[in-house]
């Protein structure tokens, strides 16, 4: 527009008022132009989610990628690229173009409805000037050959009017536009149910080990992430026992990658609801357990060994399954074994639990198999002050900032200690002892509730059901007229086609209209 | 029979049928080799050809009979005298040598393909369970489909013409599938086991097929319209190809099937995300990227829908919709850390 008015500077270009420029701005939103730019921004702005680590996937890669950067890091965090997709430049790409998909549904539905309405347009003067037409002499007279053709656009599903006594004007396909219009309609019925799921859904994860009870309040959760306008007071006060966890491994297979890969995760449950009946229910990984008010999945597992520490005088200081959690594929796991009830100072160990234990120089305490065929504890001891100025941590890290390591008998300055199941451990210097008593399975669960999902999915459905009407529906239109022919009793019959979109079977259609004249030639 | 050599017979299957696919990559090579117009005669009829042609798109009724959807690819017929594959009017009549060629390279196809089908039938025979397990499996069986897709198009029209741009990558797959993503055949792993493995990953496999013809043809008809703007021009096997303007038809064609295949595929595979991880949307890297792969193609359906886009611009997003696709699949499942760790590598 600008070069236009460096070119004839005398031409007077109107003035746009502050209406004419919203007028303006609102065009240019919805122009098909700018939905088609904004799609391809949304589908760039996407990538960074997957090529960075994003912090409500998996916090701790995307702190230790932070720390990994220093120069780049706390950039790329600032500008949201470890929550993309939370991020206030990808929310601005998609609610721009769900406005500008908005302001281009309104009008076309405007339209349609305004079709749907009204007849089919009168026939043009001249149907050869359409790009289908065919134009023949036929018995019959002209009323005659237009019932014919009446009859034939309508077994073919063609609304038809006459204007007038000599022409038909016909239209069909109307079904396109309307998927069309339903496909994007029902895009915002997704985007609605999205946000009302995150508004309004909630998501908990706990570890439960065999034999252990889970109550559904707030308390229990290791993690909890409530939507904004959840009551986490009023969750459902359902219970769930872990009575069995069964988990098989491969064990035939040997080729690359499968020697060991899970092959089968079942959790046997006694579920007690919120009016205390009780059933015994089982979750598999693609068997989640519904309680009505929540959805229970089985999303890990691991192994808690039951750990207990007592003092010198033989008193149980600790005694509990202690999880730990898994760090390969075979299971070495890591964890913590809090003891603040010791005297004088507090104990804690820390170190590995391995399912099928290898100790080697090079790679240190692994394990060579998921399954526990070989189970091993490889702690270290520490004593101090476990819970230094408060601050919360990891039930699976010893915090040792206030803490020293508990020297070994034979003058190493740390303590190792290696316990298979029913074996002891005598600390020195009077510290008491730390027992292996056996390993039990933990299952990961985790219960979340998404009140918009349904509606989400019938938005998809539907706009999957309008996308198919849209793409293979097509708009045609087809007008008739006819007119006594040179001889009495002969007519001459025209018949175009107007196809909407472009649509190379007009021809094809005009000829199968008229086939219906056959044997009157 | 034992496991062990029903395994070894999906791979002989495998092997036999990359094997006659290379042959019938060699004769649709020598098919399109021997239409290339005689070189005496080469740039009278070359040129005669461009005006029949602009002759025929100008006028609605007689252009080329190819619908724009693929219940409407059936060749109506009607084309008496015709010659070349791509039935350009006035075109001269195939060669018989072409025509030895091609009907050769039709053979070995369908042979290949019987022969992907089977490495496919005996490897979920042996596994017993749907062969969409891993890599290796989701390559074999989407060259499967592509295969399938050929074939059963082509008995309704004759592409000929089209099967070198359909083989060679199919050879690539199985080539890269037998060699860098081999995985022995075993048992899922838990979150695999599912219903939706079958609705999910079939579906998603036969709309990537479906996308890949679609790219050879996008690429064909960038091809086609550069050279048929071309000013100066010399004889070329492209000149018995359809003209550009049914290329670009047929690109569409095949993008209007696969697309609601991979909306459905999104859709399917997120209730599945929902039993087996809880949520139905984890912006895991797959779920990522086959957003990406919808929204870009959505974009090549708006653009094509739009006026005043050219439809050369439209179709080259369309070719980067497939080279998301394959991102997506050689790159996201290697070296991506997700929930979709199922490559068996």
């Amino acid at each position: 527009m600008s070069t236009r008015t460096e070119d004839r500077p005398d031409v007077a270009q109107p003035r746009l008022g502050g209406v004419g420029w919203l007028r303006w701005t609102w065009r240019q939103l919805t122009s098909m132009r700018t939905a088609l730019f904004l799609l391809l921004l949304l589908a760039i702005g996407a990538i960074p989610g997957s090529t960075f680590p994003q912090r409500s996937i998996d916090p701790a890669r995307t702190a230790q990628w932070i720390a990994d950067h220093p120069s780049a890091g706390p950039l790329l965090d600032r500008l949201g690229f470890f929550e993309v997709y939370a991020s206030p430049w990808f929310a601005a790409i998609y609610l721009l173009l769900f406005v500008s998909l908005i302001g281009c549904v309104i009008p076309r539905t405007r339209i349609l409805w305004h079709q749907l309405r009204s007849s089919p347009p009168r026939a043009p003067r001249r149907l050869d000037r359409l790009a289908a037409h065919r134009t023949e002499e036929v018995r019959g007279d002209p009323e005659e050959v237009r019932e014919v053709l009446r009859g034939a656009l309508r077994g073919r599903r063609y609304r038809v009017h006459a204007h007038d006594g000599e022409t038909l004007s016909a239209e069909k396909g109307y079904l396109r536009e309307t998927g069309n219009l339903v496909f994007h309609v029902a895009l915002i019925g997704v985007l609605v149910g999205v946000a009302w799921g995150h508004l309004l859904g909630w998501k908990g994860d706990v570890i439960v080990p065999v034999g252990k009870t889970f109550a559904n309040t707030l308390s229990r959760y290791d993690t909890f992430s409530p939507g904004p306008w959840v009551d986490v007071t009023a969750l459902s006060p359902f219970a769930l026992r872990l009575d069995d966890l069964d988990v098989e491994f491969e064990t035939e297979t040997t080729g690359r990658g499968q020697f060991g890969a899970p092959r089968d995760f079942e959790a046997s449950t006694t579920f007690t609801d919120a009016e205390g009946r009780t059933e015994q229910r089982s979750i598999r990984v693609n068997g989640p357990l519904e309680t009505g008010a929540g959805t229970v999945f089985l999303l890990g597992n691991g192994y808690a060994p039951r750990i207990t520490v007592r003092d010198a005088e033989g008193t149980v200081l600790y005694s509990d399954a202690t999880p730990f959690l898994a760090q390969d594929n075979n299971y070495t796991s890591v964890g913590a074994v809090k003891v603040p009830g010791a005297a004088p100072q507090q104990l804690g160990f820390a170190g590995f639990f391995l399912p099928t234990g290898v100790i080697d120089d090079e790679r240190g305490p692994h394990s060579v198999f998921p399954d526990a065929l070989d189970p091993q504890l490889a702690l270290t001891g520490f004593e101090g002050e476990l819970f230094p100025s408060g601050r919360p941590q990891s039930v699976y890290a010893l915090d040792t900032e206030a803490m020293n390591a508990i020297p070994g008998a034979d003058g190493a300055d740390q303590l190792r200690i290696l316990l298979r199941p029913g074996e002891s451990f005598e600390l020195p210097g009077a510290r008491g002892s730390i027992t292996f008593d056996g390993v039990e399975r933990f299952a990961g669960l985790s219960i979340r509730t998404d009140p918009g999902k349904g509606l989400t999915l019938v938005a998809a459905l539907l706009s999957l059901a309008g996308l198919v009407a849209s793409l293979v529906i097509r708009r045609r239109r087809v007008f008739v007229r006819v007119g006594p022919g040179e001889q009495p009793g002969r007519t001459v019959v025209s018949v175009g086609g107007l196809a909407k979109d472009d649509d190379d079977g007009m021809a094809d259609e005009v000829a199968a209209i008229l086939t219906r004249l056959e044997g009157t030639r | 029979m034992t496991d062990t050599t029903l395994a070894q017979l999906s791979n002989t299957s495998i092997y036999s049928a990359t094997v006659v696919l290379t042959l019938a990559m060699v004769a649709y090579a020598v098919y399109l080799a021997r239409l290339v117009p005689s070189r005496e005669g080469a740039a009278v009829p070359a040129a005669q050809d461009r005006e029949l042609v602009a002759a025929g798109s100008g006028d609605g009724a007689t252009a080329e009979p190819v619908g724009d959807s693929a219940g409407d690819l059936v060749d109506r017929g009607g084309r008496g005298g015709r010659g070349g594959p791509g039935g350009r009017p006035g075109a001269e009549p195939e060669p018989v040598a072409a025509r030895r060629a091609g009907g050769v390279a039709w053979a070995l196809t369908l042979l290949g393909t019987v022969l992907v089908v089977a490495g496919v039938v005996l490897r979920a025979a042996e596994v017993q369970r749907w062969p969409l397990g891993n890599m290796y499996e989701f390559a074999v069986v989407g060259a499967m489909f592509v295969l399938l897709s050929y074939c059963a198009w082509a008995t309704r029209r004759d592409l000929r013409w089209l099967g070198l741009f359909v083989v060679t990558p199919v050879l690539l797959t199985l080539g890269l599938a037998i060699t860098v993503w081999y995985t022995d055949a075993s048992d899922l792993m838990p979150s695999l086991r599912s219903l939706w493995l079958v609705i999910h990953v079939t579906v998603a496999t036969i709309s990537v097929a479906v996308f890949t013809i679609g790219f050879s043809l996008g690429i064909l008809y960038l091809v086609q319209d550069r050279l048929e703007s071309a000013t100066q021009r010399r004889a070329s096997f492209m000149d018995r190809l359809p003209d550009a303007r049914s290329l670009e038809r047929l690109t569409y064609a095949a993008h209007i099937v696969a697309f609601p295949l991979w909306t459905f595929t999104v859709i399917a595979g997120a209730i599945w995300a929902r039993q087996a991880w809880g949520s139905y949307w984890n912006w895991d890297p797959k779920e990522v990227w086959s957003f990406v792969i919808w929204v870009v193609y959505a974009a090549y359906l708006h653009a094509r829908a739009t006026t005043g886009w050219k439809r050369q611009n439209a179709v080259w997003i369309a070719l980067v919709g497939f080279g998301c696709i394959l991102v997506n699949f050689a790159v996201v499942n290697v070296f991506f850390v997700g929930q979709h760790s199922y490559s068996g590598l």
